[in-house]
């Protein structure tokens, strides 16, 4: 489903800032696989999505969506491929716009848009039924703005839009990194029971060690824009956060990694 | 006092909703695509310049009107795509557009002013009729403009003017739906121009002259006229924005006229406008109210 070919990204190249936040990684994610990907601050996590979302291109190798290559099409081209949720809950929807027009341009997603009305009356009752599965009573509010909801209500959402025209790829960027333990136990919750129930193809990147051991069919821990361990099947199964930062301990620098309580799901310490 | 306010109604009446069209589009590039547009005060001269050349060379003034609002179409949405295409700031790309336009314009008349007192223009068969001049005048701009604010409305409504709507919003957001947002601010820019041109077309017929400074300040009016149609009528929707840029354009002239009769001399008329849009976005900062800054992209 995901096929990336020797990804190369440099930022501010030939100046003496340059990073190399991609080094050559190979990448091939079957379809209905959910990865998690780990790593500390400036280990290429949030890069790599973008480069698979197609906010920049790469400077070397080739992206394949769907076995077609799409390492040169703009953002808005590759949408019809994937939803994506971003770590700032505000990112995801249009604050003065309503619940059910957020819904409406979601459920458009890809699709050439005309001058039909934007919301579909015959799709209310769907929309209704959606947001009840969040059980946060929106479906009695679809008028409403969206400026009026609080962070984790936007954020669920905006899984929901993410997820409303199943996509072939969902990406997550700590998307639960911003709310408060509660909601994000109930927004990963909400994202795990969406992707079985859709066998979505995801990659969720996490500063969440438990969560990207505890969700997910494989896990990626990125270093210095490399893959340093790539995980799967029973062997993930049986995976420990003890385990991993003892064989990791001296690479993962980062300490709102390490000091993650393991049963929450917000950012620990 | 009273008889001040009476007398200045007509006229208030007349240019409000004439000019209120240019606030209608204010609204759509400051208000929905969050886009700060400058070109405004070089398409509305343009839509002057357009339609009384178009009437010189004996075009009818119902097609040099149509032929006006293509042309601010056409400006606007090269102020879009200097901003889109070229990355140029959307400040500057206004800026830019407006300067240019202006040696546009003097090309277009061939000098920097014509008069249209002595040929027919659309205003001339409303003059004719049997009646005060003011109400055909004052109804046929009304109908011009609410015909207007209706399509506008509707139009923010369709999957487009969605699309258009969180491009101003939320533009991350909409293009990882798909939308094109570079499109999305290229349209509504020439939509926004084009009713700027199509009320200085009018305008200029209406005033029986276009002039090269027609548009100058054209921008800060219609600003102050969408800041007081706001405070009179709301902003929560996009139907409520454009009554508030209709009702405010003609509170605004309604203002300016009651002043010129209590003694405002007409060339400080600018700098009243500019103390007023200076007062009106300062005072909720001096309040230390919450803030309410005006979102825009690229500034």
């Amino acid at each position: 489903m995901v096929r990336l070919e020797h990804i190369k990204k440099v930022f501010n190249k030939n100046t003496v800032n340059e990073k190399i936040a991609i080094d050559g990684i190979n990448l091939d994610i079957p379809e209905g696989q959910f990865v998690t990907v780990i790593g500390s601050n400036g280990a290429g996590k949030t890069t790599l999505l973008n480069l698979v979302a197609g906010t920049y291109g790469p400077d070397e190798g080739d992206i394949l969506l769907d076995g077609e290559c799409v390492t040169h099409l703009p953002e808005h081209q590759r949408a019809r491929y994937y939803g994506r949720i971003f770590q700032n809950p505000l990112m995801g929807t249009a604050a003065s716009m309503s619940i059910e027009e957020n819904l409406a341009m979601a459920d458009l997603r890809g699709k050439p848009r005309g001058l039909k009305w934007g919301v579909n009356k015959s799709r209310r009752g769907f929309y209704r039924e959606s947001l009840k599965l969040l059980d946060l009573g929106l479906e009695n509010r679809m008028k409403q703005n969206v400026s009026l909801l609080s962070g984790g209500q936007r954020q669920s959402l905006t899984l929901l839009m993410a997820t409303l025209s199943v996509p072939k790829l969902l990406l997550l960027d700590e998307h639960t990194a911003a709310l408060d333990p509660k909601t994000a136990q109930k927004v990963i919750q909400l994202t795990d029971q969406l992707v079985k129930e859709y066998r979505l193809t995801t990659i969720m990147v996490t500063h969440n060690m438990q969560q990207a051991i505890q969700y997910g069919d494989r896990m990626i821990m990125l270093h210095e824009g490399k893959i340093c361990y790539d995980v799967q099947g029973e062997e993930k199964q049986a995976l420990t956060v003890a385990e991993v930062v003892d064989r990791f301990g001296a690479t993962l620098t980062d300490e709102a990694l390490l000091c993650q309580a393991p049963t929450t799901g917000g950012t620990g310490c | 006092m009273l008889d001040g306010l009476l007398r200045t109604l007509p006229i208030s009446l007349e240019q409000g909703f004439a000019y209120g069209i240019v606030a209608l589009g204010i609204v759509i590039s400051f208000r929905i695509l969050a886009f700060p547009d400058l070109t405004v005060d070089g398409s509305f001269a343009l839509g002057g310049a357009v339609v009384a050349r178009l009437i010189m060379e004996g075009v009818s003034p119902v097609y040099g009107i149509f032929l006006a609002t293509v042309a601010g179409f056409l400006a606007g949405c090269c102020t879009g795509l200097l901003n889109t295409r070229l990355k140029i700031n959307s400040l500057l790309a206004g800026i830019l557009m407006m300067t240019v336009l202006y040696s546009v314009n003097l090309r277009i008349m061939g000098r920097s002013n014509i008069q249209l007192l002595t040929v027919d223009t659309f205003i001339t068969p409303l003059e004719n009729l049997d009646i005060n001049r003011f109400v055909p005048i004052i109804a046929f701009f009304a109908a011009v403009a609410f015909g207007i604010k209706i399509l506008t409305d509707l139009f923010f409504k369709t999957q487009i003017g969605f699309a258009m709507r969180a491009t101003g919003d939320n533009e991350q957001m909409i293009r990882t739906l798909g939308v094109n947002t570079d499109s999305m601010t290229v349209l509504g820019l020439g939509m926004s121009n084009a009713f700027v041109a199509l009320s200085g077309a009018m305008v200029a017929q209406d005033q029986g002259f276009a002039d090269i400074g027609m548009g100058i300040g054209m921008i800060v009016a219609g600003l102050a006229s969408i800041i007081i149609g706001e405070t009179l009528i709301g902003k929560q929707t996009v139907a409520r924005k454009t009554l508030a840029a209709l009702a405010g354009s003609v509170a605004y002239k309604w203002i300016i006229a009651v002043g010129l009769r209590l003694g405002l001399a007409p060339t400080d008329l600018k700098l009243a406008t500019g103390v007023m849009v200076i007062l009106a976005l300062g005072i909720p900062a001096l309040k230390k109210e919450k803030e309410e800054k005006l979102h825009l992209r690229g500034v």
